[in-house]
């Protein structure tokens, strides 16, 4: 069976797969454990499934793992823990940012990637950042609010 | 003998009268309350939490919560309709307050003085304000909590909350943020395989042949088919090899009796052609129509997805002759007793347990897919399935909402207000949740279960085709003409609101060509025509939020409007104002809300509902619309039924009304309504002439504005 190697948060890791034609979002719920990057479409469509491939926003739902052989994966696991959160994670709570909340770890992703390149987005920019994730439940305000705040945290951690 | 009615027992507390079902001491230091609710992303445990610790006098940390599963919880049916505050949560109080009484008068007879001399501080019994060795654990051995609720025991007075009534956090939130496993589709069982359904392209097909060899070679992976009359479906230890098998099936196997559909029936109009059962609801006919001043207007809505953020997803085990079901359905006790009926079990032999999924707002795949992974976990027993629908399968199979017509007739008085009032209202049901409906897969099984005759849901439920369906406004004589149209070309149920959106788009959307008729301003409009004061205090504030001035010109490209609903007439009163650019395309600048939801047991929950309801609702205003084709739902995916993105959605600012009240009114469906017809306000009031079908896409809108040019 295939054997692949991946830097995943940090750490390199070896995974062996049935089938090679398995998602990077397959492996990394059914093989490596890791659930945190949530199943939405499939279709490289809503965004759940979002990565950071390399430092950069990708969905991983529809992407071969064989694609990602040798490359940096950050998933939502890789942001923060409870005992040490993320700024984003930390500002999701602060705000009560999310209903069911599904769309969370795709979005918390994606706006890692916005804040590497940007740390002081505008509102307009943060929204366009999320376009590619979906929130059907309608918690669109208080996301683009927690990520405001995160900005400001970092920016402040950073002085 | 049975024991005397207690009249002051409500809902499912009357149902379950036993404390014991309700709440447990199952350790020191800790309690489990038990609700028949389930969380759908609505925050509702948090709530109940804040509930049980207010009336049980302790720090909510000590609660665990236990809902939705038929072994452990009270049958309180489905969660659904904004009522689970109203009924479910006031059923826990009172029975937390019951075990409160129950514990006060167990510490009393211990420490041999008056129930009055004592109190509870985080569960520890206190004596004229001090410390005693007792509390609730020392006392729980001596307390029979299979007590039945009386009713008779006193509740916290409001005044006296330090809990409920303030925003508490959600206490599933942190699973979501830092990508625990937190969703059914997180789960895992020991040796749990994977499975897809191939569907039944319609109910009632039969499988004509199923080319075996060509399935297996796209899955490139060992799998095997299991079959059950004309139900199919591919089991595998991967799941890539499983989805790729039942994508492949849809090519390779062939079906009998595959009736195509007619895809202009995606028209909400096509429905004024089909037969119906008809009914009236309310005043006796009147003979306004024919009275020189009258006015009426016709007002539509198509079919809309709950389009879940994921497809659905179950689990299932057949073990020694019980199978358990894993589920993120709305109700375990109904979707229980569906199971049962189909597939020939008898209900005690069957365990629904409630794990949470994606946002459902309605009866979504849920039910379907807990039924797929049942039929197929009872082929192959010992061995748990887990199942999760395709992306497209859900928005292809979901139930979906009905389309509908809404004719509004009114006649006018001499001061252009309306003074007899009908609508006429065409629709599906929107009723097919297990009890009402049979599960999808159920049809392709040997015996199906009978279909159950036309219904919807019942008046006392609060309708559903007819939810809203009358308007709130002081009016002599209302009718509802409800034409529920049997068969519709997909099946339809229960998403948010049911019919109360369409209804209250065409309500206030009628009401603001009248005042445009009468020359007046739609707030002032309004608040002449409505006397109940909680609905006038909810427009005012909403227009003093929004600095609504009267007056302004329309057909400029910015619009503002106004709408205003109480939810089934009987919950929670909301106002919106929207405020938006209308060119080819629309824009929405500003969203505005006041609403009265009762007693807000966590107000920030109240709110994030409240403005969740308005963003959902513009989405379906602006931009869906389940679409077909004749082999069935062509709008499969999310660029076929796009949604509202972040960059379009509007700032919102939602205040709540205090209404001094201790009885909470639900909040999740209440905004919906209004927002829509708000919305349909703002862009007559932009583009200068009125649109009353929806969704108001661009196509819709260039083709008004050519042809009213």
């Amino acid at each position: 069976m295939p054997q692949f190697e991946l830097n995943l948060n940090g750490r390199a890791v070896k995974v062996t797969v049935a089938n090679e034609e398995a998602s990077l979002l397959a492996v990394l719920r059914n093989e490596l454990g890791l659930v945190g990057t949530r199943f939405g479409c499939g279709l490289e469509q809503c965004g759940c499934c979002m990565v950071l491939i390399d430092g950069a926003p990708q969905k991983s739902c529809a992407k071969p793992i064989w694609s990602v052989a040798g490359k940096s994966i950050t998933t939502v696991e890789g942001l923060g823990t409870p005992e040490r959160p993320h700024p984003l994670q930390q500002a999701l709570l602060d705000e009560q940012a999310g209903q069911c909340g599904y769309c969370l770890s795709g979005i918390l992703v994606s706006a890692k990637a916005l804040l590497d390149r940007n740390a002081n987005p505008s509102r307009a920019e943060i929204a366009q950042a999320l376009d590619d994730n979906i929130c059907r439940c309608g918690s669109h305000n208080r996301i683009l609010r927690a990520i405001e705040k995160a900005a400001a945290m970092q920016r402040e951690a950073a002085r | 003998m049975t024991a005397p009615a207690t009249p002051a027992l409500t809902g499912a507390l009357a149902e379950h009268p036993a404390l014991d079902q309700w709440v447990a001491f199952p350790a020191p230091g800790r309690i489990t309350v038990r609700t028949g609710k389930v969380e759908i992303g609505q925050g509702v445990l948090t709530a109940m939490m804040q509930f049980a610790a207010e009336e049980l006098d302790v720090a909510p940390q000590r609660i665990a919560i236990s809902s939705g599963d038929t072994d452990f919880t009270p049958n309180e049916g489905f969660t659904a309709g904004s009522q689970s505050m109203q009924f479910g949560g006031v059923a826990l109080r009172q029975a937390c307050a019951e075990v409160r009484a129950l514990f006060l008068q167990s510490a009393a007879e211990r420490l041999g003085c008056g129930i009055a001399d004592l109190s509870i501080a985080d569960g520890r019994i206190l004596r004229h304000g001090a410390p005693t060795a007792e509390d609730y654990w020392t006392l729980a051995a001596s307390v029979r909590l299979g007590t039945r609720a009386t009713g008779a025991a006193p509740r916290k007075p409001a005044g006296n909350y330090s809990t409920v009534g303030r925003s508490a956090a959600r206490l599933d939130l942190p699973a979501k943020v830092f990508g625990a496993p937190a969703f059914i589709h997180d789960m895992t069982l020991a040796g749990v395989r994977h499975a897809r359904a191939v569907r039944q392209p319609r109910r009632g097909a039969t499988i004509d042949t199923i080319d075996e060899a060509a399935i297996r070679r796209a899955a490139h992976g060992e799998i095997e088919f299991v079959r059950h009359g004309d139900f199919l479906a591919i089991v595998g230890d991967d799941e890539t090899a499983v989805e790729a098998a039942a994508v492949a099936a849809q090519t390779h196997v062939k079906w009998h009796g595959v009736e195509p559909l007619n895809p202009l029936q995606q028209q909400a109009s096509s429905l004024l052609q089909q037969p119906t059962i008809d009914r009236t609801v309310g005043a006796p006919p009147s003979d306004a129509a024919g009275r020189a001043s009258h006015y009426e207007a016709t007002y539509s809505r198509g079919y809309l997805a709950h389009a879940s953020i994921a497809p659905s997803c179950a689990f299932a085990e057949f073990r020694d002759g019980h199978l358990t079901v894993w589920t993120h359905a709305q109700g375990v006790f109904p979707l229980r007793a569906s199971l049962a009926q189909s597939l020939g079990l008898d209900p005690k032999n069957i365990s629904v347990r409630h794990v949470q999924g994606p946002g459902c707002y309605g009866h979504n795949g849920a039910d379907d897919v807990a039924a797929d992974a049942a039929i197929i976990a009872m082929q192959k027993p010992g061995t748990p399935i887990r199942v999760r629908w395709r992306r497209e399968e859900e928005f292809a199979f979901e139930p979906v909402s009905p389309a509908m017509v809404v004719k509004v007739r009114a006649a006018l008085d001499d001061a252009g207000r309306p003074s007899d009032w009908t609508a006429e209202i065409w629709s599906g049901t929107h009723s097919a949740r297990p009890g009402s409906g049979n599960l999808l897969a159920a049809k392709a099984l040997p015996n199906p279960p009978p279909e159950p005759a036309p219904h919807d849901v019942p008046d006392a439920g609060g309708g559903g085709a007819v939810r809203n369906g009358a308007p709130l406004y002081d009016i002599a004589a209302k009718r509802i003409i409800h034409h529920l149209v049997p068969e519709t070309p997909i099946r339809t149920s229960a998403l948010r609101g049911l019919g109360a959106m369409p209804n209250v788009f065409a309500i206030e959307c009628f009401i603001d060509e009248l005042a445009e008729r009468a020359g007046q301003d739609p707030v002032q409009y309004r608040l002449a025509i409505i006397s109940d004061p909680r609905a006038r205090a909810v427009i005012e504030r909403v227009a003093k939020m929004s600095a609504w001035q009267a007056g302004l010109p329309a057909g400029t490209g910015r619009g503002r409007g106004i709408g205003f609903a109480r939810y089934k007439d009987r919950a929670a009163y909301a106002a919106v104002v929207v405020e938006l650019e209308a060119g080819e395309a629309i824009r929405l600048a500003r969203m505005w809300c006041a609403a009265d939801v009762g007693l807000a047991v966590n107000p920030d929950g109240a709110i994030n509902q409240l403005e969740g309801g308005m963003i959902q609702s513009a989405s379906w205003v602006l931009k869906e619309q389940v679409r077909l084709e004749t082999t069935g739902v062509a709008s499969r995916d999310w660029e076929t039924y796009p949604v509202l993105r972040f960059s379009e959605v509007p700032e919102i600012t939602v205040e709540l009304i205090d209404s001094a009240t201790d009885v909470p009114l639900g909040a999740g469906e209440a905004t919906a309504g209004p927002t829509a017809a708000a919305i349909g306000n703002a862009v007559a009031h932009a583009l200068g002439t009125r649109i009353r079908d929806l969704p108001l896409t661009r196509e819709r809108i260039m083709a008004t504005l050519l042809s009213s040019e």
